[in-house]
């Protein structure tokens, strides 16, 4: 990728000054910062509020925070929310409608909230994340309007990975830590002997504008080794990996396969797998009137293939089992999202590995459907 | 055409679902605007004969009495929603049903003799057809509403059934599972409350009963992984929906 301009350093008041002048160009800063136990994703009004100091452990069913001597601000993984949260919201006014006593009725589209947002620390896994939500609803006929709106008004400061967790296995579905181009700004934090510090890389003008508002310095020759030397090491120390087969062929032969038993004996049947997947999204829409009948809303929400009104026709779920709802979330995501929309649905964050109340392990199924259909084939 | 008519009946419980939709402060006025309160205790001694176009009845089944008194409301009610843990599962008081009512009524009352209750408590919808289920423990006041203003437009009330967990996710809150071990019934428990109690870092009690979809078995691992015992799920599973969960247990 060529750069728009060459790339920088800022240090921790660098930092500070970043989120500041986003702040005084109206933008809403959303980022990593510690709440109940985690690090969660939320409105930023100070760039002291990023969760230096913090990092987490991780496993199936298993997150927990844990500090950190290096006081690094973004050296953690698979948090409870995704960006999703804020391009995609839980729910959304979609239109209202209302009847005057003469029995006339009018319709009115919501205006998309749609405030101008910059996203701080936007993991690489979750950069690829969004280019694929981009696809899905703003690529076909229809766009999601409210969601085009916040995309399009969105500045993405990448964030890149420099420490995975135990549940990430991004590099098996074709990504890695290094931020792909779609960002205005990408960091790489840095700390060593030589200080706390971010590798800035320029991915658009606007990001270019941006850094002239903050102190910075060139890049040297060092840093941007240390930097690069510091992603392609987090390349070869991803906790899990998907099986390196072709999946779509995989998963596509394998609705039949006696795993989904097995897992179906495991799985709550939740749907956290679904909420917390950064590409996951799926939506209903329902109306709600008021006592008077004279007011009317429709509302778009989260909805889950997990969900038994999700396949609900004529009285009745056509997914009832848990056996097929799971096999339908993991062959659309793993398979049919290629048929739909040209790639995977999955960019081994890890959050649903994480997140599963149960750990059920996503690229320990694909390696038992795998072993399933080679057992088969040797028969 | 005249206003609908509503009523409120109670059968054994606290009033707490009832007082739900007394607390509907802001809602209240349009709501009497849109229906002729015609029978509710709990707010006026005013009472009219019915029959009714909506039902709202609280409270489980657990005397001769109400077994037949409901049959009479079912009759008088063109629509019959039942409210709340006991009404839709039984409720608390449903605990008789696992053990010896006789043996309790000795141990409580001074005067046994007086007391004259079935040996079970059971849900409304055991005794008559019912039209809609709106479970918790009390019910949610936006789900209350949602419920009679759907009645009232002939429409299907919007109150899912799936988890507890989708309503953390929609609103933010940390898996207090994943996050913190804390033992929760939120992976199995009908949704309708916002997600309240893990909201407060708080595992979900299970107040609304199970959800369209519960697999036990694969929670009862976690809860002993997050440090309860084989008595204390069993008190954890028993409690506002006992006979729900039981039934669960049992399936």
């Amino acid at each position: 990728m060529t750069a728009i301009a060459p790339s920088a350093v800022i240090d921790t008041d660098g930092l500070d000054a970043l989120v500041t002048v986003l702040l005084a160009r109206g933008r809403t800063v959303v980022g990593p910062t510690v709440r109940d136990g985690a690090i969660v994703l939320a409105e930023l009004s100070s760039a002291s509020q990023l969760p230096y100091g913090w990092g987490v452990e991780l496993d199936a069913g298993r997150y927990r925070l844990v500090p950190r001597e290096d006081g690094a601000a973004f050296a953690h993984s698979a948090g409870p929310q995704s960006w999703k949260s804020w391009l995609h919201p839980a729910r959304e006014r979609l239109w209202s409608a209302d009847r005057t006593p003469e029995g006339e009725v009018s319709f009115t589209a919501a205006e998309p909230e749609a405030p101008s947002y910059a996203f701080l620390g936007v993991r690489p896994c979750d950069l690829r994340a969004i280019a694929i939500q981009d696809g899905v609803l703003t690529g076909g006929r229809y766009e999601d309007t409210g969601y085009g709106a916040r995309r399009r008004g969105a500045l993405l400061i990448a964030a890149e990975c420099t420490e995975p967790g135990a549940t990430c296995f991004c590099v098996s579905t074709g990504g890695g830590p290094a931020a792909d181009p779609g960002y205005d700004l990408a960091l790489t934090e840095i700390v060593d002997d030589d200080g706390h510090r971010f590798l800035v890389r320029i991915g658009s003008e606007e990001g270019a504008r941006l850094l002239d508002d903050v102190p910075h310095r060139r890049a040297d020759m060092v840093t941007e080794a240390t930097a690069r030397g510091a992603v392609d090491a987090a390349r070869d120390r991803m906790g899990r990996a998907l099986p390196a087969v072709d999946l779509r062929a995989l998963l596509g032969a394998s609705p039949e396969a006696d795993r989904w038993d097995d897992l179906a004996s495991r799985c709550l049947t939740c749907g956290n797998c679904t909420l917390v997947c950064p590409t996951c999204f799926c939506t209903t829409t329902e109306e709600v009137t008021d006592l008077t009948g004279d007011h009317t809303e429709r509302w778009q929400r989260w909805d889950s293939c997990f969900d038994l009104d999700f396949s609900f026709l004529h009285e009745g779920p056509v997914r009832s089992s848990g056996r097929s709802r799971y096999r339908q979330w993991l062959t659309h995501k793993l398979s049919t999202w290629h048929d739909q929309f040209g790639s995977s649905g999955c960019v081994g964050c890890g959050r649903c590995i994480a997140w599963c109340p149960v750990g059920i392990d996503i690229t320990e199924e694909v390696a038992a459907l795998r072993a399933e259909q080679e057992t088969e084939t040797e028969r | 055409m005249s206003a609908p008519k509503l009523a409120v009946f109670k059968l054994a419980s606290c009033d707490g679902c009832q007082l739900t939709l007394l607390n509907c402060e802001d809602e209240l006025l349009a709501l009497a605007g849109a229906v002729e309160i015609s029978h509710f205790l709990e707010a006026s001694s005013a009472v009219l004969p019915g029959p009714y176009d909506l039902t709202l009845v609280e409270g489980s089944v657990t005397t001769a009495e109400d077994a037949e008194r409901v049959r009479a409301i079912r009759a008088a009610s063109r629509h019959l929603v039942t409210i709340g843990a006991c009404a839709t599962a039984g409720g608390i008081q449903a605990l008789r049903n696992l053990a010896d009512v006789d043996e309790y009524r000795r141990t409580v009352y001074a005067h046994p003799e007086y007391i004259s209750a079935l040996a079970t408590s059971t849900p409304v919808s055991d005794h008559v057809d019912v039209d809609f289920e709106l479970r918790g423990c009390p019910v949610d006041r936006r789900q209350f509403l949602e419920v009679i203003t759907a009645f009232l437009a002939g429409r299907k009330p919007d109150v899912p059934n799936h988890s507890v967990c989708f309503e953390c996710k929609r609103r933010g809150t940390v898996c207090v599972t994943v996050a913190h071990g804390t033992p929760c019934l939120g992976p199995v428990t009908h949704a309708g409350c916002g997600a309240l109690c893990p909201a407060y870092r708080r595992g979900c009690f299970g107040c609304f009963g199970p959800s369209g979809s519960v697999n036990l078995p694969a929670l009862i691992p976690l809860l002993r992984r997050d440090g309860l015992d084989e008595d204390a799920v069993e008190r954890f599973l028993h409690t506002f929906n006992t006979a729900a969960f039981d039934k669960e247990l049992r399936s």
